[in-house]
């Protein structure tokens, strides 16, 4: 009969340290956990363009330097640099779709190849931050979340300050027609020491979708107050029949926007961009704040603490909730009818009015040129292609978002290709005139939305909005002053 | 003569070097700095470590760590035990079911994950409409901050049951027939059989599924941040994915290689313990 080992003799224990290590070593190394198994995060994103007075009030930034490209002549030649390659790195979205889908036409344009990796969101905002940081990234150009990497990409002065390319005449084709951009969408690209190191590209405003069916059944019309809004999510909620009043992000960071977007009907922010103090835990921000408790613990899916915009997608296609509030770039999967239940009943209409002001949280992202490009040249030309009104056209018309030129809004090409309904155009437009910026402009941007989130998560359990905000402003607040001082 | 054999374990020497020591010193070194992505590093001594330690979120994230471990690695054992003495029996179509058992160990992790996440939607999820149907109550598995832990355990189970199940079939393969022949003459019921003389001679081999299951448990990042990305709040949020926040999200190198170091630190003493079980509980 074999016989029990009591006790491991020294050389065992030498042996077991080296197992032990080995088996930490197979591990993989704790260092490079993470990335790729990602998935997509929310667009939560846009920026961009028409004339609201609000966005270019409340931006930091400078005023934008910029001249419109030289006058015709001048030397240039979209042939200039044939034969070249580009890589560029966009973000998995409309606004990909349409670059990527006429990439050919850039092609046979400039004679120049382009390579694009397009890659979701949430992985693509880090694969550029951790490629800048190797100071050798494998793009030369790359799309940014202004609402999110403006102020870090600008510290790191990462990518190439385009003002000096847009002056010079035989660089910029004479029709690029610098103008036609609105100045909220080139406020948001210019940095706040003037470096514009993004062509304006796309803005997202967020909107309220409603299911016009059940508003119909119910008698309800469409709510223009944050009261209304209340009162129609109220009405139409039902759970035990299955159906739910409202339904929007409960899920940590995603649901900052809705919170901030809720807070704007008060006309406040989150952060004073004259002394980048904190507004968290004003009455506005707790208003705001037990609005966004009330809408989502009472009204709302079960389980909707977890609710990302792709759960809140689900559940409205499915014709199961009666309002929605998002980002403005979901028309194009609700009116499909492979996809949706609620194919040609879904209302749009703008963020309802609050107590004082009515504004639509904008978000936006830009195209820009690394600065460590060897190709900035070729990388020029296709931003110029890329930001063109033709281009510009496509994305509005696809219903994919909003874009930074204005001629894309009256272009005819644009409105009679358009692929979701008239009545989501007209509320785009609607919200351009009051677009506001949906988060603050600040370096440790996904910390707030972590912090901020956490506390609101917490709220849709139960917990009390003015602490949570108190104590969630008290964590930031050594956060952000540090990013100030570095 | 002797330094013959020095090229011999030069390239052995040089992989290990460049893919582990240096990785680990340099993450070592960088635990020791305040690290800006932008270009700024400051030397701050223990500061990372002091301030991981003050850090409530961090501390609740050991604690979920470790319920989480507990629930991944206990069930797949248990579970994956039971299935490898059923396999070790002779019966009709058992090559085939082995087969199926152990495809869920196949499939990749964030496709499970994304499975999984379908299935757990509390109004639309396949799981809840199973419920209903038996008259049981709904439930909201993920969506809940006091469910989500089990949840997301219970994915993990299904898929390295039979990781288990294989190890464990293989211990079972290679055990001596006379202790059974023995208990046999002597009268022992199954049971006896398997209390008194399978478990024992089997438990070095289950010790080493454990160990192989709890670095997987501890180490779990895919599955957690495809289906919940540490949510709601933070209730599901283990080290890996805190870990994954500070480096990824936040870009605070220096307290991200921080949590690395006091995570390997914690590893290694969980294998150290567990190996020192097993030595005591081998059979020589």
């Amino acid at each position: 009969m074999a016989t029990h080992e009591t006790a491991p003799s020294t050389k065992s224990r030498r042996r077991l340290f080296a197992q032990a290590a080995a088996l930490v070593g197979m591990t993989g190394g704790l260092a490079a956990c993470g990335g790729e198994t990602a998935p997509a995060a929310a667009p939560t994103t846009a920026p961009a363009a028409a004339p609201t007075a609000a966005a270019a009030a409340t931006k930091p930034a400078a005023a934008p330097t910029t001249a419109p490209a030289a006058a015709a002549g001048g030397g240039f030649d979209w042939k200039k640099y044939k034969g070249e390659s580009l890589s560029v790195l966009l973000v998995t979205s409309p606004r990909a779709d349409v670059l990527t889908k006429n990439q050919k036409e850039f092609e046979e344009l400039t004679g120049i190849k382009v390579e694009a990796d397009v890659v979701p969101e949430q992985q693509q905002r880090q694969k550029t931050v951790i490629e800048f940081t190797s100071g050798n990234p494998s793009f030369d150009i790359t799309q940014i979340s202004l609402h999110v990497q403006k102020s870090l990409v600008g510290k790191g002065k990462w990518m190439l300050d385009l003002n000096p390319l847009l002056k010079d005449a035989s660089m910029t084709t004479p029709d690029l027609a610098f103008d036609d951009f609105g100045k909220p969408s080139v406020s948001y690209s210019t940095q706040s020491d003037g470096r514009m190191d993004t062509m304006p590209n796309n803005l997202d405003f967020w909107i309220l979708y409603y299911n016009k069916e059940i508003f119909e059944k119910k008698g309800l019309k469409p709510p223009q107050t944050h009261d209304e809004l209340v009162a129609a999510a109220k009405a139409i909620h039902d759970p035990k029949g299955g159906m739910y009043g409202f339904a929007a992000r409960g899920l940590k960071n995603a649901n900052v926007p809705v919170w901030t977007g809720l807070l704007h009907g008060w006309g406040a922010d989150t952060l004073d961009p004259k002394d980048m103090s904190l507004k968290t835990t004003t009455d506005e921000a707790i208003a705001a704040a037990t609005l966004y408790k009330e809408l989502l613990s009472k009204y709302s899916p079960e389980g909707v603490a977890g609710f990302n915009w792709n759960e809140c997608q689900t559940a409205f296609m499915q014709g199961t909730v009666g309002l929605w509030y998002d980002g403005i770039g979901f028309a194009t999967p609700l009116e499909d009818a492979t996809k949706s239940k609620v194919v040609g009943k879904v209302g749009y209409i703008l963020t309802p009015k609050g107590p004082k002001a009515q504004h639509a949280a904008m978000f936006g992202d830009g195209i820009g040129i690394t600065n460590a490009s060897k190709k900035k040249g070729p990388a020029w030309l296709y931003l110029q292609w890329a930001t063109n009104k033709a281009n510009q056209a496509r994305l509005l018309s696809s219903g994919g978002g909003s874009p930074a030129r204005q001629s894309a809004y009256t272009s005819p090409d644009a409105t009679k290709n358009l692929t979701v309904p008239k009545e989501w155009f007209d509320t785009l437009v609607a919200s351009t005139k009051v677009g506001r910026p949906g988060l603050p402009e600040i370096i440790p941007v996904t910390e707030f939305r972590d912090i901020f989130g956490v506390a609101l998560t917490n709220m849709i359990s139960g917990a009390d909005p003015k602490a949570e905000l108190t104590k969630a402003t008290e964590e930031f607040k050594p956060v952000l002053e540090k990013s100030i001082k570095g | 003569m002797g330094t013959r054999y020095i090229w011999f374990i030069a390239p052995a020497v040089i992989v290990t070097v460049a893919i582990i020591i240096f990785p680990w010193m340099f993450t070592i070194y960088m635990s020791l700095h305040d690290w800006q992505v932008t270009g700024a590093r400051t030397f701050i001594g223990l500061d990372n470590y002091v301030s991981a330690f003050a850090d409530r979120r961090f501390i609740a994230a050991i604690w979920r760590t470790g319920l989480y471990a507990v629930f991944s690695v206990t069930l797949p054992v248990i579970l994956g035990t039971a299935a490898a003495t059923v396999f070790h029996h002779e019966f009709p179509l058992r090559g085939l079911l082995r087969g199926i058992f152990i495809m869920p160990m196949m499939a990749t992790p964030v496709a499970v994950a994304l499975v999984w996440a379908m299935m757990f939607h509390p109004q639309l999820g396949v799981l809840n409409y199973l419920l209903k149907s038996v008259g049981l109550p709904p439930s909201l598995w993920v969506y809940s901050p006091n469910t989500v832990l089990p949840a997301l355990a219970m994915v993990e189970t299904w898929q390295w049951t039979p990781l288990v199940m294989l190890i464990v079939l293989g211990g079972l393969a290679t055990l001596p027939v006379e202790p059974y022949e023995s208990a046999r003459i002597d009268g022992a019921q199954p049971w006896q059989t398997f209390v008194y003389i399978t478990l024992p001679l089997v438990m070095p081999v289950i010790l080493v599924a454990v160990v192989l299951r709890t670095i997987d448990a501890l180490k779990a990042f895919d599955l957690i941040f495809t289906i919940t990305q540490g949510g709601p709040g933070t209730a599901s949020e283990t080290l890996n994915i805190y870990l994954y926040l500070k480096a990824f999200s936040f870009y605070q190198i220096g307290q991200a290689s921080a949590i690395v170091v006091i995570f390997f630190v914690m590893i290694v003493a969980l294998s150290l313990g567990a190996l020192a079980l097993r030595e005591r509980t081998r059979w020589t």
